[in-house]
């Protein structure tokens, strides 16, 4: 199976488009559901910061859509790699409003996304390479045995 | 050199990782460092002739890299890249928007303020 490139969940909110946005795009929002702390500089371009209590996991949003109250993005790295690694993802919030409610759609992608130079080191070692080592290898430990 | 497909790498990683001995070697490697397949077999508790197999498969997944030494002693060493494209798999599986979105809908739906308390102001950051 490819590696899921795209992740996307719709929820339907009892709250209207305006409460909804306040959620996710506020300091106290985005650092009471989403994380423990929060702090957020609410434009295009500016920055939020996500802090979580359990072991000093932090976040850094570069906020890339400001529509209010229909549409919030933002990028951030892949949780789990360094903080060196180049590649980010795409997290976007849609908010339509359903009733008195709200239809929020959340949308991540980027996971697929792989570097050309990342692929290129994946397989680094050129396979002529480490056939002549390892035949080598094979070799020193026979007549070592 | 053709572009090698993401897909292959990362499952060349699951299927390394998933025999215990090619993790005790990789583990190894990454606890300690370049090691040499004596080296290794002091560690993990095969006979180097089967640690030279495990080694070819590894380095053939790209997963190990053979470093010439003085007089035929190889080292090897973990090779991340392989890693950090199986770790976006694994981000994306991890990454758990279901139980973001059920606290976002309890945060929601708990009592909200009352009028008038005082809430701190948004526009500040750090507040």
């Amino acid at each position: 199976m490819p590696i899921p490139d795209r992740i996307e969940r719709t929820i339907d909110l009892a709250q209207p488009p305006q409460r909804v946005w306040e959620a996710l795009t506020s300091a106290e929002g985005l650092g009471g559901w989403f994380g423990n702390r929060a702090t957020v500089d609410l434009r295009p371009g500016g920055t939020a910061y996500v802090e979580w209590d359990d072991g000093d996991h932090k976040a850094t949003l570069t906020i890339s859509v400001v529509e209010p109250p229909v549409r919030f993005a933002w990028t951030w790295g892949i949780q789990g790699l360094p903080a060196t690694d180049p590649r980010r993802t795409y997290v976007e919030f849609t908010l339509a409003p359903n009733g008195g409610g709200t239809r929020l759609t959340v949308v991540e992608s980027g996971f697929a996304q792989v570097p050309d130079e990342l692929l290129g080191t994946a397989y680094h070692g050129n396979v002529e390479g480490w056939r002549k080592e390892l035949a080598e290898l094979a070799d020193y430990l026979h007549a070592a045995a | 050199m053709p572009r090698p497909d993401p897909e292959a790498v990362a499952e060349a990683v699951f299927a390394a990782l998933a025999e215990p001995t090619r993790r005790s070697i990789l583990s190894a490697l990454a606890a300690r460092g370049p090691a040499t397949a004596t080296d290794l077999a002091g560690l993990v508790p095969i006979s180097r002739q089967a640690i030279t197999k495990h080694l070819e498969l590894l380095a053939a997944a790209g997963l190990v890299l053979a470093e010439p030494g003085e007089r035929r002693r190889i080292r090897f060493r973990v090779n991340a890249a392989p890693m950090a494209i199986a770790q976006s798999y694994l981000a994306a599986l991890a990454q758990d928007w279901d139980s973001k979105l059920a606290r976002l809908q309890r945060a929601l739906d708990a009592p909200a303020p009352r009028p008038g308390a005082a809430a701190p102001d948004p526009a500040v950051p750090g507040s």
